[in-house]
């Protein structure tokens, strides 16, 4: 009899547990150079909502984030680059239909040491001179760059080659995606090159504008000479008008359509769409114009399903265009 | 047999020959001593700059509502309390799963096992088991627990993978501690008939139980900072909520709901937080490492505590 009754209550919790009714919750997973948006945009809709609806949000990576999306598991995909053409062949074996939306731009940064007296401006030639894949164990010295500049050795700080600002800047620079020298110091933790950079008056690196913002006492920035000539300090002002280029980027997230029937994905997209200009500016990035913000959410509630890229980067597009474009799937 | 007699001087001589053997002998003595003192002084000394630094940095941050405030965007409102929670229920179920789990196979392999080529192939794979990397068993859980048993990124699947991982630790503690018990015990038991359940019930499994809770508890301090493996079943960084409690919530929830819940734990937070650009976070990381810390150091000293207390009453 004992046993029985026990065996009830067992069978009892467990039939609770999967009948019990769950807090709405939304998932979110993907780049950890979209992270700190959706983070913000989640704390602010979770308060908004007086926490009737639950938001997560993890760092599996672009890559990462897609892979789990197409199985299905995630709501909502953080994307610092657009979906590939093999990640959009993934989704539709799964049948997973998704809205691409533009959240914010992240100015890619190039940043030198503030004792370093010789580099005023970044030319794209001279900084592919440096990071070209043919510069390995040839271009080790300033001078070998432009010999204006001392003979000093020539140190570079680089992302990892799993992340998408290795990936944008690679193309935007040496006009191949991944195509990069492989002999300088790669870490996939940003602080590590602020790091590297602020120690050695010879280093130079990249990263997104976010560490050069919160660490501008030990670095100095290096204006980029655009494609009109103009050499532009990387700013919230600068990429909003256009003129930080090439290295501004669009960043994304990607909202499973079958999810965004379920009202709290759609409200929290939406939430995410009204109130991102001001939460992206708080985590250092750069806001989309408002206008863009509203086409965006224009395109969800149209549910616009694809990309407006067809599976490949693409350098210096314009978020307004973007949104124009006929989305493919 | 000739007597040799030596006079005053030659004993002397003799007696500053032994002293000099003597001499040296203890200069190489005092060496040693030197030489174990440093190297001791390497492991401690590291250990007490990490404590400290981080104490120094992270220690002005830590405050009540650092223990009970979610994480956020902003460092100062930061907190850790859905990493502290989520750390101590991966715990529980770490714990619920390896003890019974890691104490039934020790007492089998030490008291029902023959003595035979397949025990010692068991024996010599369960000593290979606690060298392998967790990175594996992270891998291994995201296959079996989260895609085929379908328990998803929830705290059931990193508790159960966590246990994997100290089980090791946890027989061969159990096995040691069950040998330790005098093999007279085991005959006096058999002399009055018990069978060989009785005896483990009644005996070695009490007598051991200090051993035991020792290595679960040691196990436990390993798995509690353990990342890699968490992160490859896939811990949530950002988490502003925490599991639903037991009989709670409209319609309340089951009694172990919980176990499905999605989490995170203090080194993912913590990691989190050192990769952030805002040097603010820097410090909350500090904050963290430093509770983590003494958590760990609190979990080894209710080991060598229980030790003591539960051996003081064990006399053979």
């Amino acid at each position: 009899m004992k046993s029985l009754k026990i065996a009830g209550l067992v069978a009892g919790v467990l039939v609770s547990a999967a009948a019990h009714a769950q807090v709405p919750l939304v998932k979110v997973d993907g780049s950890s150079t979209v992270y700190p948006i959706t983070e913000a945009v989640a704390e602010e809709f979770q308060k908004s909502k007086k926490n009737t609806v639950r938001v997560t949000v993890g760092i599996s990576g672009t890559g990462g984030g897609f892979k789990k999306f197409c199985r299905g598991e995630t709501d909502i995909s953080d994307a610092s680059r657009p979906i590939t053409a093999k990640e959009m062949a993934d989704c539709k074996a799964a049948g997973i239909k998704y809205i691409e939306l533009p959240v914010a731009f992240d100015a890619l940064t190039v940043v030198i040491n503030p004792k370093n007296d010789w580099l005023k401006e970044g030319k794209l030639a001279e900084l592919k001179a440096m990071w070209e894949p043919g510069a390995q164990t040839k271009v080790m010295k300033w001078n070998q760059v432009n010999p204006a500049y001392p003979d000093r050795p020539l140190k570079l700080f680089g992302p990892g080659a799993d992340s998408g600002t290795f990936e944008y800047f690679t193309e935007a620079v040496n006009g191949k995606a991944k195509a990069s020298r492989g002999d300088f110091t790669a870490s996939e933790d940003d602080n590590v090159l602020v790091q590297g950079v602020s120690r050695d008056i010879a280093g130079l690196g990249y990263f997104g504008y976010a560490y050069y913002f919160e660490n501008k006492d030990k670095l100095k920035a290096l204006p980029i000479v655009n494609s009109k000539g103009k050499a532009v300090m990387p700013s919230v002002e600068g990429v909003m008008s256009g003129e930080y280029e090439p290295l501004s980027r669009p960043i994304f997230i990607y909202v499973s359509a079958k999810s965004a029937e379920r009202p709290e994905v759609k409200e929290f997209v939406e939430f995410y769409m009204k109130s991102a200009a001001p939460l992206v500016k708080e985590v250092k990035y750069v806001p989309l114009g408002d206008a863009d913000y509203k086409h965006a959410l224009d395109n969800f509630g149209k549910k616009k399903t694809g990309t407006a890229f067809g599976g490949h980067n693409e350098i210096g597009v314009k978020v307004a265009d973007l949104l124009k474009r006929e989305p493919k799937e | 047999m000739s007597q040799v007699t030596l006079n005053a001087a030659q004993i002397a001589e003799r007696l500053a020959a032994i002293r000099k053997i003597i001499a040296k002998a203890k200069r190489f003595d005092t060496f040693f001593a030197i030489l174990g003192l440093v190297s001791l002084m390497v492991g401690v000394l590291t250990l007490t700059a990490l404590i400290a630094d981080m104490a120094i940095r992270g220690l002005p941050r830590i405050d009540l509502d650092f223990f009970t405030s979610f994480p956020s965007r902003r460092a100062a409102n930061a907190g850790i309390l859905s990493a502290w929670v989520g750390t101590i229920l991966v715990m529980l179920v770490t714990a619920l799963a390896a003890v019974p789990l890691g104490v039934a196979a020790g007492v089998y392999l030490e008291e029902y096992a023959p003595k035979n080529w397949m025990t010692d192939i068991i024996e010599i794979n369960i000593t290979n088991l606690a060298g392998v990397p967790s990175i594996v068993y992270g891998l291994l859980a995201l296959g079996l627990f989260v895609y085929h048993f379908g328990f998803g990124q929830s705290i059931l699947s990193a508790g159960l993978t966590l246990a994997l991982l100290i089980l090791p630790v946890v027989i061969v503690s159990t096995r040691e501690a069950i040998r330790a018990i005098p093999q007279m015990v085991r005959e006096a038991a058999y002399g009055c008939g018990a069978t060989t359940w009785q005896l483990t019930r009644d005996h070695i499994v009490p007598y051991s139980s200090a051993g035991i809770l020792t290595g679960v508890i040691i196990g436990m301090a390993r798995a509690i900072g353990e990342t890699a493996p968490i992160i490859t079943i896939g811990a949530l960084t950002f988490i502003a909520f925490l599991p639903t409690a037991p009989f709670t919530g409209d319609p309340p929830a089951g009694l172990f709901d919980w176990v499905m819940a999605p989490f995170t734990v203090m080194p993912i937070q913590m990691f989190n937080w050192t990769s952030r650009p805002e040097a603010d976070f820097l410090v909350n990381a500090a904050a963290a490492g430093f509770i983590l810390m003494l958590m760990t150091l609190i979990m080894n000293g209710l080991a060598i505590w229980l030790r003591y207390h539960l051996r003081k009453k064990i006399k053979w």
